[in-house]
C-alpha cells in the first residue's frame, strides 16, 4: 500500500495533474453553483474535454475534481440563495440559509467548507483502506458472479428509488439495457436493432445519452418555469466574517467524525449516494443532539449545517469504492465516470489496481489535493465566484444548450448525433414530468454491454443456464437481487395492513 | 389516466415491438455455425423484452401503491401546470437546436453558432442586440479556438462554398 501511495504521489504531483485538480475544482464550483446544473450534467459536459486529454489519470483527476467542486458549489448556492443546485445539498439549505439570513453567510460557508474537507479527507482514507481489500476479494469473481453482481447493483438502485417508485425505476433500468443493445455487440459483431441506419451501427453514444438525460431536461425546465432556481427570497449576498469561534468548532467536531464514517458507508451502497447520506446525517445528528440544541436545528444550527455537508462529501468518496474495485457504478455520477474511463481504454475493476496502479492511486491522492484546493483556494474566492449567480438567464440558458450540443458533437463528430440528442432530451423531459427517475436508465445503459458480455460468457462456459445452479454465489446474488426488488413493496404492504388494523381497532 | 401510466403503455408496446424483432426476425440471418452456440445475439434482448413488458404492466396496472405522503414541492416541475409554463419558448428553442444540428455542416461552425446563440437569447426575451451579438461572437470564436486548436477536433468553420 505504501508503494502504491508513493506511485500515486508521483503521478498526482506532476504539474499537469496538479493543474487538472485545480481547474477541475474551480470549474466544478463555478458551474455547480448555477441552479439546475448538478454534478452529473457538469461531468457530462466536461467528458469530451477529459477524453481529448488522452491521459486516463489526468482525465479522471479532472473529472473527480469537477465532482467535488460541483458538490461544494451546490452547497454555496444552497446557503446563499436557498436554491440547491444539487439534490445532495438540499439538507445543507435547512440550516445554511437561515444562517446566511442572520448575516452569517461567511461563517456558514466556512463551516461548510471545513466539513466538506473533513468528510472528503476521512472518506479518502477509508477508501484507501477498503478499496484494496475489496478488490482482492473481487479477483475471485467469475463472469457468472459479475453478471449476478451487476444484476444486484441494478436492482439495488431501483430498490432505493423510494416508495412507489421501484417499478418505475426498474422500467427505466430495462429501457437503458434495451438502448444498450442497439448497435454492434462486441461478442457477436452483428448489427442489432439499427433499423438499417448507419449512424446507429456503433450504438448510441453514452455522452449523448448523458446530456439528453440530465443537462437538456434541466435547461428545458429552466425555460419552462422562470421561477425555478431563483426561489430564494434574495438572500444577502454580502459575505463577511469567514471565521467561526472555538466553541462552534468544538461542537461540530464529533458531528464531523460520525458523519464522515456514516456518509462513507452509505456512499458505498449502490443507489444510496450523497442525497440519502446528507438527509440521514441531518436526521441522525438532530436525534443525537441535546434538547436545547434540537430547537436550533432548522434555524441556523452549526451542527445541522456540518452534518449534511460532511456526509455528502464522504458519500461522494464512498461511491468511488464500487467503481474502482468492481467496475460497477453505484450512482449516476460514477456511471458517467465509468463511461469516460471506458472511452479512455481503462476498464475499472479489480484488475485496475494491479494493471494500472498509477491511475488508481493518483485518483486517491488527487482526492486529498482536491479537498485541500477547495478549502484553501475556493473559500477565499467564494465572494467573487458568487457573482456568477447574477448572470441573467437570457444568456445562461443559450450557453447551457450550446454546451450540451457541443459535447454530443465533439464526442462523435456527427451531426446526426445532435438530432438524437434533441429527440432523447424531449423523451427524458417527458419522463421527468411523469416522475420517472432517469439515473437508472443511464446506469442500465452503461452496464448493459458489460452485463450482456458476462452473461454470454457464462452461458458459453456452462453451455446454457446451468451456471445459475452450479455456482452457489451466483445463485445467492440473484436471489438477493430479487429480494431487494420485492422488499420495498412487501414493507409498504405490511405498513398498510398495520395502518388498516389500527383503524379497525378504533 | 395519469401521464406515467400512458408512458408505461407506450413502453409495453415498445417492448412488444422489440420482442417481436428479437424473437422472430433476428435469428433468420444467423449464420449456421453460430446456431450451435448456447447464446445467440437475440438471447439477451428476448429476456429484456419479456421483463420490460412485465414491469411495464406493473406500472400500468398500478400494482405498486404510490407514496401518498409525498407532496409535490413548489419548485418541482408539474405537467398538470404545463399551460402556465413558457411552453412556446421551450418548443422554439428545441426547434432551433434541430435547425442548428442540420445547418452545422453546410453553413459552418462560426456562422451557425453565432446565429444560434443570438436567436436563443432573443427567444428568451433579450432585446439588447449589441451585447448579445458581441457575447455570441466572442464565445463562438473562443470555443472554436478551443476545440479546433487546443483539442484538435476538426470543425468546419466557414460555409461549404468557401473551401476548407
Amino acid at each position: 500500500m505504501l508503494e502504491g501511495i508513493m506511485i500515486g504521489l508521483e503521478a498526482a504531483f506532476s504539474i499537469q495533474n496538479l493543474l487538472m485538480v485545480v481547474a477541475g475544482c474551480l470549474i466544478g464550483t463555478f458551474i455547480g453553483m448555477l441552479p439546475g446544473l448538478g454534478p452529473m450534467s457538469i461531468i457530462a459536459i466536461m467528458i469530451p474535454v477529459a477524453i481529448t486529454l488522452g491521459d486516463p489519470a489526468a482525465a479522471l483527476i479532472l473529472l473527480a475534481g469537477v465532482y467535488y467542486g460541483a458538490i461544494f458549489g451546490g452547497s454555496t448556492s444552497s446557503i446563499l440563495l436557498n436554491a440547491p443546485g444539487v439534490a445532495g445539498t438540499v439538507a445543507t439549505s435547512f440550516d445554511g440559509y437561515p444562517m446566511a439570513r442572520k448575516g452569517q453567510a461567511g461563517k456558514a460557508l466556512t463551516i461548510a467548507a471545513v466539513a466538506s474537507f473533513a468528510g472528503g479527507t476521512i472518506g479518502a482514507i477509508l477508501l484507501m483502506i477498503f478499496a484494496p481489500a475489496l478488490s482482492s476479494v473481487a479477483l475471485l469473481f467469475h463472469s457468472a458472479e459479475y453478471f449476478a453482481l451487476m444484476v444486484v447493483g441494478l436492482s439495488a438502485i431501483a430498490a432505493f428509488a423510494g416508495t412507489g417508485q421501484v417499478a418505475k425505476a426498474l422500467m427505466m433500468t430495462i429501457l437503458g439495457l434495451i438502448l444498450a443493445t442497439v448497435g454492434e455487440g462486441a461478442l457477436f459483431s452483428m448489427p442489432r436493432f439499427t433499423m438499417g441506419l448507419m449512424d446507429l451501427q456503433s450504438g448510441i453514444s453514452f455522452i449523448t445519452l448523458a446530456m439528453a438525460m440530465f443537462a437538456l431536461p434541466e435547461a428545458i425546465f429552466l425555460v419552462l418555469n422562470p421561477l425555478r432556481g431563483s426561489n430564494g427570497e434574495g438572500g444577502s449576498n454580502k459575505i463577511t466574517g469567514l471565521r467561526f469561534s472555538r466553541e462552534e468548532g468544538r461542537a461540530i467536531l464529533p458531528v464531523i467524525g460520525r458523519q464522515s464514517v456514516q456518509g462513507f458507508f452509505i456512499g458505498v451502497l449502490p443507489g444510496a449516494g450523497a442525497t440519502i447520506a446528507s438527509f440521514l446525517g441531518y436526521a441522525v445528528e438532530r436525534n443525537l443532539a441535546s434538547a436545547e440544541e434540537q430547537k436550533e436545528f432548522g434555524k441556523g444550527s452549526v451542527k445541522g449545517l456540518a452534518a449534511p455537508e460532511t456526509a455528502n462529501n464522504a458519500a461522494c468518496t464512498g461511491s468511488f469504492v464500487p467503481l474502482l474495485t468492481l467496475g460497477i457504478p453505484g450512482s449516476g455520477t460514477t456511471a458517467i465516470l465509468l463511461g469516460a474511463l471506458i472511452a479512455l481504454n481503462v476498464t475499472p475493476g479489480p484488475r485496475l489496481m494491479t494493471d494500472t496502479p498509477e491511475i488508481f492511486w493518483a485518483v486517491i491522492i488527487s482526492m486529498f489535493i482536491g479537498n485541500l484546493v477547495l478549502l484553501v483556494l475556493n473559500l477565499p474566492l467564494i465572494p467573487y465566484i458568487a457573482k456568477i449567480l447574477s448572470i441573467p438567464r437570457n444568456y445562461l440558458i443559450p450557453f447551457i444548450l450550446f454546451f450540451t450540443l457541443m459535447g454530443a458533437y465533439i464526442g462523435q463528430n456527427n451531426a446526426t448525433e445532435l438530432l438524437m440528442l434533441v429527440g432523447l432530451g424531449v423523451m427524458a423531459t417527458i419522463f421527468r414530468f411523469a416522475d420517472y427517475p432517469l439515473a437508472p436508465l443511464l446506469i442500465g445503459f452503461i452496464l448493459g454491454t458489460m452485463l450482456e458480455n458476462n452473461f454470454a460468457r457464462s452461458m458459453q462456459l456452462y453451455r446454457g443456464f446451468d451456471f445459475i445452479i452450479e455456482r452457489p454465489m451466483t445463485m445467492g446474488l440473484l436471489v438477493l437481487a430479487l429480494f431487494l426488488v420485492l422488499l420495498p413493496s412487501y414493507r409498504a404492504r405490511r405498513a398498510r395492513k398495520r395502518a388498516e388494523g389500527v383503524a379497525d381497532g378504533d | 389516466m395519469a401521464l406515467d401510466r400512458w408512458i408505461a403503455l407506450v413502453f409495453i408496446v415498445f417492448c412488444c415491438a422489440y420482442g417481436y424483432l428479437a424473437f422472430f426476425t433476428m435469428d433468420a440471418s444467423l449464420p449456421p455455425f453460430m446456431q450451435r452456440n448456447p447464446v445467440w445475439p437475440s438471447t439477451f434482448p428476448k429476456i429484456l423484452s419479456v421483463m420490460g413488458a412485465v414491469v411495464g404492466l406493473v406500472v400500468l396496472l398500478g400494482l405498486e401503491k404510490p407514496n401518498k405522503d409525498a407532496e409535490p414541492s413548489a419548485t418541482e416541475i408539474n405537467y398538470r401546470r404545463l399551460h402556465e409554463y413558457k411552453l412556446g419558448q421551450a418548443v422554439m428553442l428545441l426547434s432551433l437546436m434541430v435547425i442548428y444540428a442540420l445547418s452545422l455542416r453546410p453553413v459552418g461552425f462560426l456562422m451557425s453558432t453565432t446565429v444560434f446563440l443570438v436567436m436563443s437569447s432573443a427567444i428568451l426575451g433579450e432585446r439588447k442586440w449589441h451585447i448579445m451579438i458581441l457575447v455570441s461572437v466572442l464565445a463562438t470564436g473562443f470555443v472554436w479556438y478551443l476545440v479546433q486548436q487546443v483539442l484538435g477536433i476538426f470543425l468546419r468553420p466557414f460555409p461549404f462554398f468557401m473551401g476548407v
